[in-house]
């Protein structure tokens, strides 16, 4: 099932007019504060009423301005994660937990009480309450009751944001099997470029309330146009399979119809993997580099080019399916006479794998 | 009870009866009262404010006098109430009733404080988990608002069992019928050598108000922890 939101709103100077797809999986909303991520998952939820336009999931409509359609909040079957938790304080956790139940009875049960608490950990919080806990165990108490009121939709407003490093380390990998495990869209609102690299499938990237560029991450992402993450942190995120684990120590693996080898891991051959490349890692040589430490060469073709206001520039490589960045000054473009087409070596002097984001890819 | 004249207990009695009415009567017009205050903005806002607020300002005597003009039995709404078996003048209802209507803008108040103490964030959750409005107000905001409640109810309590002034002036001083515990102890104060029961009477006014207070700050406290706002 899939969201399609197309929304306009107004609120004093801050005018929102925006509209996507957002398939299975996590579309990601990704923007600066103040670009109107939360309003639109405020909408969304049934919080706020924007000034017109239509969200439906599948074909359930949830808000349909020209037909006179808005489901109030508490009819729409959005699960929210707030940034703060929001717990219940009157509540234990096992009563926060069972909350949306008592207004679900007459849903399909699809989720399982037991199998939610033991994914997410929290079976010895159960009898605690609320403020005993420390803001990972909140945020994971948030999620569950979000999952057991059985939503359609899952809307997280940047749920890692109020935590420390080590309690983000934490949670993330359970948006990771909440993205490979469930069969509804989940709508997350954040501005940290890890997040986006390790959870997003589709991303949508705003500004001051316009879209700028919706689609699958990796395609976003390797547009040289867009750097929704800034031109420094450019990068690209591959989706790859492992292929065998060598004796020296060197896994091999496979994306995009391209074999990389990378420093040994930890996931057994045939496991789906997310590789992140940044764009500064990623040399262009016009001829085969021989006798070079870099095990990665692979050969490509210019596919676009961008110059950026300083000294620098941002190239696009195709290399197989795939697509690379390449953070190159401006001189080294004008000396290697890179255009489109032109076709060179792409030398990759580091891939990295977002932490934990081993697993299953969905498909689709 | 035998070291009670029985009119001192009688006064004692109802006092607490006038007292328990007025303030079990007042609650749901007080929880009303407090969230139109605290959540609505309407036009009239700041007159109905005041109008909650008029009896804690107004000289009780004047609150006394304008009820006993609207409730005795010649006035208009006084006649069509005693039509129906409901008589405010000269009754210990018309008591109970004063003693409301002098506590409601202590109870309001408490009960505004609280209601604006709850984060409406927590409401939402409540709705995006399916919760209507009127089911979020029952497992959301009554919890969080249930200090204010109590402790605006005792406060009213106490303040119900200590009205004088609107009480006597709207329903006299009629020993077995309206002679609450205050009217009692004027009364005895206005006969000679009926000291002993003037001063019995206060030691008991007294106890019953370090009682309320001291049962509100233990309940408050036991809610407090319950609802995690310790």
């Amino acid at each position: 099932m899939s969201l399609s939101v197309s929304l306009t709103h107004r609120l004093g100077d801050f005018a929102l007019d925006v509209s996507f797809e957002a398939p299975d999986g996590v579309t990601m909303l990704y923007g600066r504060s103040g670009s109107g991520k939360t309003t639109i998952v405020n909408a969304l939820a049934g919080l706020i009423q924007p000034d017109a336009g239509r969200i439906s999931i599948g074909n359930v409509s949830l808000y349909d301005s020209k037909a006179g359609v808005s489901l109030p909040a508490h009819k729409r079957q959005v699960g929210y994660i707030f940034q703060e938790g929001r717990l219940f304080p009157h509540l234990t956790v096992q009563q926060n937990l069972t909350y949306g139940k008592w207004f679900a009875s007459r849903r399909e049960a699809r989720a399982d009480r037991s199998k939610i608490v033991e994914m997410l950990g929290i079976g010895p919080l159960l009898n605690r309450r609320p403020d005993g806990l420390s803001g990972g165990e909140k945020q994971r108490v948030a999620i569950g009751r979000a999952l057991l009121a059985r939503p359609r939709l899952l809307l997280a407003d940047e749920p890692l944001a109020a935590l420390d490093d080590a309690r983000k380390d934490e949670i993330l990998p359970y948006f990771e099997r909440l993205r490979d495990e469930l069969d509804v869209p989940i709508v997350y609102v954040s501005h940290a470029s890890a997040e986006v690299t390790r959870l997003a499938d589709t991303l949508v990237v705003l500004e001051n309330g316009r879209l700028v560029r919706a689609g699958p991450a990796t395609e976003v992402l390797s547009d040289p146009g867009v750097t929704p993450l800034g031109a420094g942190a450019a990068g690209v995120i591959l989706e790859a399979q492992v292929v065998a684990h060598h004796d020296d120590g060197v896994t091999e693996v496979v994306a995009g119809g391209i074999p990389l080898l990378l420093p040994q891991m930890q996931a057994s051959v045939g496991a789906h993997l997310r590789l992140r490349i940044e764009a500064q890692d990623v040399m262009i040589a016009l001829a085969r580099p021989q006798e070079i430490s870099a095990l990665n060469v692979l050969p490509a073709t210019v596919a676009a080019l961008r110059m950026g206001d300083g000294p620098g520039a941002l190239v696009q490589l195709r290399s197989g399916k795939n697509l690379l960045l390449s953070r190159v000054t401006r001189r080294s473009v004008e000396a290697l006479g890179l255009r489109e087409g032109k076709p060179v070596f792409a030398v990759l002097k580091a891939v990295s794998i977002p932490r934990g984001a081993i697993g299953d890819i969905p498909k689709g | 009870m035998d070291w009670l004249s029985p009119q001192e207990w009688d006064a004692v009695a109802l006092s607490l009866r006038v007292a328990l009415w007025a303030t079990l009567a007042s609650l749901p017009f007080a929880l009303i009262a407090a969230h139109l205050l605290a959540r609505c903005s309407f036009p009239g806002k700041q007159l109905f404010n005041g109008l909650v607020h008029l009896p804690l300002v107004l000289p009780p005597v004047v609150t006394g006098y304008l009820l006993l003009v609207t409730f005795n039995l010649e006035a208009p709404l006084g006649q069509a109430l005693s039509r129906v078996g409901i008589v405010f003048a000269f009754n210990w209802t018309g008591a109970a009733l004063a003693a409301a209507i002098m506590a409601f803008p202590l109870m309001v108040r408490a009960i505004r404080l609280s209601i604006e103490a709850v984060d409406p964030k927590l409401e939402q959750a409540a709705a995006t988990l399916g919760a209507s409005p009127f089911w979020v107000y029952v497992t959301v905001t009554i919890p969080l608002i249930l200090p204010g409640i109590l402790a605006g109810s005792i406060l009213a309590f106490a303040k119900a069992m200590g009205e004088f002034g609107a009480t006597i002036t709207f329903v006299s001083n009629i020993p077995g019928q309206t002679q609450t515990l205050p009217s009692a102890i004027y009364a005895f104060l206005q006969v000679p050598g009926s000291e002993k029961s003037a001063l019995r009477l206060v030691v008991i006014a007294v106890f019953i108000a370090m009682g309320a207070l001291l049962l509100s700050e233990v309940v408050s406290r036991r809610v407090a922890r319950r609802i995690g706002q310790t």
